[in-house]
């Protein structure tokens, strides 16, 4: 039989040993930054990073993904170095902005995308915010086809959706209905279901699977996106801590020069945030 | 001297010994932390909802609204979980009840009317479906039930019509191997002293052997309703995630796994959206409990004598 104390003996033994063990894994002379968060940002932090260790051997950066909640709340609990979120930290419940530093890298633009057969190929603010609110069920009443539509959301909280929701619903709350959480699941959803539809990162919706809607016969495009005259994007974020170290503001800064933002910005899909004409404050305030 | 020394020393064996029961006791002292840290942390994190949070813990059960991380109309925010419940105790039934009749048939066949042949080419097979993981399964549905589902039965294909026929699939090899193990473990004497009083085949296996094999069978569809119930991945891939409370089999909607995948990497530690996600996931730890305690007491009262 195992006795009490024994059983004491054991756990604090356990204990022990864990402690020693993680001591052991630190201490290298490389510079370690983890960089924690967006799925949308990922690709291009990923890419900057193979780029940066390559030219800097001293430095070594992590990046993974996991959603802008958990990058700002590992931030905010200092696991981490970097916190990638498509939201603003103020809009994000639980985070206190101010311990943060928001660092723009980039511009992600997003559009509203319709299953090819519905026969619509623009629709005006109004009509869109009444499809995601359920005033409007049939592609009829905006001019398609008489055929039921199907919203397909994105997950509740997620950068993508809080997007859509402050840029076309104003406040008001979307109906219940199919929430997907990956912009590639939503575009095989939308090109296979007819009568769906649903919204996309510009750099979804390169090929021709599925038709995307302009707005007030606005198309979305990069240029449109620029000078605010499409009115569905958000910034990419980096957040770091107030005591930002040398390494982690220099592979920043490498993110925000022109070589990389005329580039692998532009490649992956993203919008450079030097072309930006105007600026988008937390509450979603438009500055000239 | 020297003898005695050499006597009241401990020896080599006796060392090994020693050292063997120490290494097993640090696992299980491990184990047993490890165990009590995750229920302690489950446990600490799903009340918090109710504890800090002030939610009703009746209207929590009972809602159907869901969408913690906003304020909903009376001003505070929709915790209402049942939508969820329902779907997830929805598909874990169905699943089961799809594939116990599967089953059974494999495993009589296996087990009675094949041993030999059946069993080997059978057996790689039920190993397969358990190897292959979850997220594979997910895909399949996303691109053969999902399109199936639509052009039969119309909407987006998505709901608990796709997520039963995912899970049965996937609760079909749990079910099967351990029916296969209960029919088994009935006793020889038993089926020999059927047919020698004049039963048929048939009648030997249907009033015999699975009425001898009952328990250790109900035992086999409990564990893979426990399999099911806590499948997350793979649901959520083809049930659409609508947390809507389910009126027929294809439209969307949503279980509790599903929701805590899509859920937990938007929200963030400490505030409601957070916390309410984590009591999710401690009712989907009570139910594990509750499915064991059936096993428990299925395996008390039914053994064969």
């Amino acid at each position: 039989m195992l006795n009490v104390k024994k059983f004491v003996s054991i756990i604090s033994i356990m204990i022990i040993s864990g402690l020693v063990l993680t001591a052991c894994g630190s201490n290298t002379s490389k510079s370690k930054i983890t960089a924690v968060g967006s799925t949308a940002l990922q690709p291009l932090v990923e890419e900057t990073a193979n780029e940066y260790q390559q030219n800097n051997d001293n430095i070594s950066i992590t990046v993974q993904g996991g959603g802008s909640g958990t990058g700002l709340s590992q931030l905010q609990s200092k696991a981490v170095t970097i916190g990638n979120s498509d939201v603003f930290a103020e809009n994000q419940n639980g985070i206190d902005a101010k311990k943060m530093i928001d660092h723009k890298v980039a511009v992600i633009g997003m559009a509203p995308v319709v299953n090819k057969a519905v026969g619509v190929k623009n629709l005006s603010m109004k009509q869109l915010s009444d499809i995601f609110t359920g005033k409007v069920t049939n592609w009829k009443q905006v001019g398609g086809k008489d055929q039921q539509i199907k919203v397909i959301n994105r997950v509740k909280g997620s950068g993508t959706r809080k997007t859509f929701e402050a840029d076309v619903l104003k406040g008001k709350s979307a109906i219940k209905s199919q929430e997907q959480d990956s912009n590639g699941t939503v575009k095989k959803i939308v090109s296979s279901t007819p009568g769906a539809i649903s919204y996309l990162a510009f750099s979804f919706m390169d090929d021709n699977t599925l038709q995307p809607i302009s707005i007030d016969n606005v198309k979305p495009n990069d240029k449109n996106v620029e000078d605010n005259s499409w009115k569905i994007w958000s910034y990419e974020h980096m957040y770091t801590n107030k005591n930002i170290d040398k390494s982690t503001k220099a592979f920043i800064d490498y993110i925000n020069s022109k070589e990389v933002q005329n580039n692998l910005v532009k490649k992956l899909g993203y919008i450079s945030i030097h072309n930006m004409k105007v600026t988008k404050d937390a509450n979603n305030q438009i500055v000239k | 001297m020297e003898i005695k020394k050499k006597l009241l020393r401990s020896s080599k064996e006796t060392r090994q010994d020693k050292l063997g029961k120490s290494i097993s006791y640090l696992s299980i002292g491990f184990i047993i932390l490890l165990v009590s840290l995750i229920l302690y942390f489950i446990i600490s994190k799903g009340l918090s909802t109710f504890t800090q949070n002030n939610v009703n813990i009746w209207d929590f059960l009972t809602k159907q609204d869901w969408s913690p991380s906003s304020i909903g109309k009376d001003g505070k925010p929709e915790v209402g979980a049942l939508p969820m419940i329902i779907t997830s105790f929805g598909v874990t039934i169905l699943s089961a009840i799809l594939a116990t009749p599967f089953a059974i048939a494999i495993g009589i066949y296996m087990s009675v009317i094949a041993p030999k042949k059946g069993r080997k080419f059978l057996q790689i097979i039920i190993e397969m479906l358990v190897g292959i993981p979850s997220v594979v399964y997910g895909f399949l549905g996303l691109t053969i039930i999902v399109p199936m589902n639509r052009h039969l039965f119309g909407g987006t294909g998505f709901g608990i019509l796709s997520a039963t026929l995912v899970l049965f699939v996937m609760v079909l090899p749990t079910i099967t191997s351990l029916t296969v193990d209960s029919l088994n473990a009935v006793p020889k004497y038993l089926s020999d002293a059927s047919l020698a009083l004049g039963a048929t085949r048939w009648q030997t296996i249907y009033k015999v052997i699975l009425r001898a094999a009952t328990p250790g069978i109900l035992t086999a569809i409990i564990f893979g309703m426990a399999r099911a119930f806590g499948e997350a991945l793979a649901v959520q891939m083809v049930i659409g995630n609508a947390t809507l409370m389910p009126k027929n089999l294809i439209t969307p909607a949503s279980t509790l796994t599903s929701q805590l995948t899509t859920g937990i990497g938007n929200t963030v530690m400490g505030t409601l959206g957070n916390n309410a996600l984590w009591s999710l996931a401690l009712v989907l730890l009570l139910m594990s409990l509750v499915f064991n305690i059936i096993v428990k007491m299925i395996g008390k009262r039914g053994s064969i004598k």
